[in-house]
């Protein structure tokens, strides 16, 4: 009852946004720019959240999350572009491929644990890094050009639909056997929970959802390189998911929406802007050593007092 | 314990709101700033303009190519300098707004829509490398921006893959096949008949020179006896230097970056390769010399944009005055930003007009303006028709050695 609350709430919320933001641009009152950076906020919070569901679920600690985002640019990149296919078509298959390219890397390396599974992690987003780079039907090293076929629209269903989808599966029977490997692995195993089924799916639901982000990232920024999904990208979506707060789904998104805005406002000092932002991290994680929001999610901050409300 | 809790809470939701407020707020009021301005419409923004002209500088200020952006950028501040001091375009002042694109494609179309958009430039310079100029095209051509890169060599940066022309696209620096002809053209007049190819694999850059060099020594009637490859970040290069040896080559055309080169040079040289290679204006930097030392780097050569060894007088005014504001050497990536400052000052003044359209059409008509890096004119896919520079390592020394027209 509870839960089906904040599910109605959840959609109400993003269709009052939806609608007052797109009023907006229809009444000319964002431009380009601001739109720009709100697809971008968009993209930042669907690898956060996606990111969100591995490292502050499970627990497990993956830093090669722009490979999958890169099997998702790439893949539906070939679809509008090579293959002529509709923009939403390949958005899917490229979110489809990306879970499919999660399966097969989280099988055998899900086994690993912590520091392994890190570094398992980084050397697959490499790999697929290095494909791009030396397959010369994407562009190679000079990438693929890629025409703007992405709205706000669709980054912001593609953020609605995450941010369902992953909260939802948190609060399943699903979510609830990812959370206590995260807890205790030798304790989940041994009260039955068959431990890597539960990374496996949790790591694929993240690639889906990084690969949805890949996709609308491809086709937003005129032009995608092999470059662009370095081991750099996979550290800055880290940093949301760090800084948002291990474990907290919406402490990701805002740190996203967060970091975005300071990015994009730090450009007008191109010299110190680096410093800035490096400064921001570091008071944000003196001051707050848990990240912005702790474990907590948004809505159990107005739950005062209650008791055992759903701290996911 | 509660209370504290609580406490707790309530902190973190004031901190959570005020963040999104504050978000809010700092959308909402700058974009009310923005809209003022565009509801005093285009009229309004082309009277303010009769004061100055902005000039966006969309570049890599930081990141993994921030040398190149910042050099131009340099040159660019240099050459703003002279006009405005020299009374500007018909009297009007050149303000130079930059912005960092962090050496990502996506920073890159960021700040061309906020150049475009926020600061409302007249002209813009485009980023360093070719990918990031992509990045920024189709903004250019949607708020008709003329944009000129000053070295995004790529084919590709002006000319689309179904043969349109990116109309408000233009560059100050030649192509790179351009390069790799010249390249080839330099070894057949040293005799070599037998050469190789030793590319980095990781960038179009050195993969377009390679193919271009490969074409054109052909053509000469040379041949290739061996082609090998690289990728950037390497740094044991000598298992495949040694199989190179074995193919005997007369001459090694190495396009690349300097950071590997420098290592690549080195470990040549202490295998007893002492033929002459040759690279590009990639190999242009002083960390070359310090990877590579001094005694290696001798009998190598490569093609770049300018010397400023070059006798001539304009290039010596030219480095004088950067070696009095900046206190030291230009390279070529200040030259070609300084050019790519009077390039577009003059398309302006021929304009007679800070209209995108007209500057474009300025721009693209551009014939024999005699600038550091070369006398240009640019031909009808927005490329510069321009001479080569040659330049030999002496003693870890550039030496000029010859210019070579196209």
């Amino acid at each position: 009852m509870k839960k089906s609350k904040a599910f109605w709430g959840f959609l109400v919320l993003a269709l009052v946004i939806y609608a007052v933001v797109q009023g907006m641009i229809s009444g000319g009152m964002l431009d380009l720019y601001y739109q720009n950076i709100l697809i971008q906020m968009c993209i930042n919070i669907m690898l956060a959240v996606s990111l969100h569901i591995v490292i502050g679920i499970t627990g497990q600690f993956s830093i090669g999350h722009a490979g999958f985002m890169a099997v998702g640019a790439y893949i539906s990149a070939i679809a509008t572009m090579k293959l002529g296919l509709p923009l939403i078509v390949a958005i899917l298959l490229g979110a489809v491929i990306s879970a499919l390219a999660g399966l097969l890397v989280g099988i055998p390396t899900l086994r690993l644990k912590g520091d392994y599974l890190a570094i398992a992690t980084l050397g697959f987003a490499e790999i697929i890094r290095i494909i791009f780079l030396n397959v010369e039907y994407v562009g190679g090293a000079a990438g693929m050009v890629v025409t703007n076929m992405t709205t706000w629209t669709y980054a912001f269903v593609g953020v609605v639909i995450t941010i369902l989808v992953i909260a939802n599966f948190t609060n399943s029977r699903h979510g609830r056997g990812c959370i206590s490997i995260r807890e205790d692995e030798i304790a989940a195993d041994a009260m039955g929970i068959n431990t890597t089924y539960y990374k496996v799916v949790a790591f694929t639901i993240g690639s889906f959802f990084a690969g949805i982000a890949g996709a609308i990232y491809a086709h937003n920024f005129f032009i995608i390189q092999p470059t662009t999904f370095n081991f750099l990208k996979s550290f800055d979506i880290l940093i949301y998911v760090v800084l948002g707060g291990l474990g907290s789904l919406s402490g990701s998104a805002i740190a996203a929406i967060f970091l975005t805005l300071v990015s994009a406002y730090l450009a007008n000092f191109p010299e110190t802007r680096m410093i800035i932002y490096s400064v921001v991290l570091i008071i944000v994680m003196l001051y707050r050593p848990t990240g912005l929001m702790g474990t907590k999610e948004i809505t159990s901050l107005f739950k005062f007092g209650k008791k055992g409300g759903s701290k996911v | 314990m509660t209370e504290k809790k609580t406490l707790k809470r309530f902190a973190s939701v004031f901190l959570a709101s005020s963040l999104i407020v504050g978000a809010l707020a700092g959308c909402s009021s700058s974009e009310e700033g923005t809209t003022t301005t565009t509801s005093g419409g285009s009229s309004s923004g082309s009277s303010d303009s009769s004061e100055v002209i902005k000039i966006g500088a969309n570049l890599e200020l930081s990141g993994a190519v921030a040398s190149y952006g910042s050099s131009i950028g340099k040159g660019a501040e240099l050459a703003v300098e002279e006009i405005n001091a020299a009374g500007g375009i018909d009297g009007k002042q050149i303000e130079l707004v930059k912005v960092d694109n962090k050496s990502e494609n996506s920073e890159a179309t960021n700040a061309a829509i906020k150049l475009a958009t926020q600061d409302k430039v007249t002209a813009m310079i485009a980023p360093a490398t070719s990918g990031n100029v992509i990045a920024t095209a189709q903004i250019a051509n949607q708020y008709k921006i003329p944009t000129v890169t000053a070295s995004g060599t790529a084919p590709n940066v002006t000319e689309n893959e179904d043969g349109s022309i990116n109309d408000y696209v233009f560059r100050t620096c030649f192509i790179d096949p351009f390069q790799g002809i010249v390249a080839a053209n330099f070894a057949t007049e040293l005799g070599a008949k037998n050469v190789a190819i030793y590319a980095d694999n990781s960038s179009d850059y050195a993969k377009g020179l390679a193919a271009s060099f490969k074409q054109q020594i052909e053509a000469n009637g040379g041949k290739v006896v061996a082609e090998e490859a690289y990728v950037a970040k390497d740094v044991d290069f000598k298992s495949t230097l040694t199989n190179l040896k074995s193919k005997n080559p007369e001459f090694i055309f190495i396009p690349g970056y300097y950071e590997e080169v420098g290592l690549i040079v080195k470990q040549a040289r202490e295998l007893g390769i002492d033929v002459p290679l040759m690279g590009a204006d990639g190999w242009d930097s002083p960390t070359l010399v310090e990877l590579a030392g001094k005694d290696a780097l001798n009998n190598t050569f490569i093609t770049n944009h300018y010397s400023s060894q070059d006798p001539e007088e304009t290039i010596q005014g030219f480095v004088k005055a950067f070696e009095g504001k900046f206190n030291e050497s230009p390279n070529a990536f200040h030259a070609l930003g300084y050019d790519t400052v009077y390039f577009i000052a003059d398309a302006i003044k021929r304009a007679g007009s800070t209209d995108g359209e007209a500057i474009q059409k300025a721009l693209a008509e551009t014939t024999d303006l005699s600038l550091i890096t070369g006398t240009f004119s640019v031909d009808e896919k927005h490329n510069p028709v321009k001479s080569a520079t040659v330049l030999e390592y002496v003693d870890g020394n550039q030496k000029f050695n010859s210019k070579v027209n196209p």
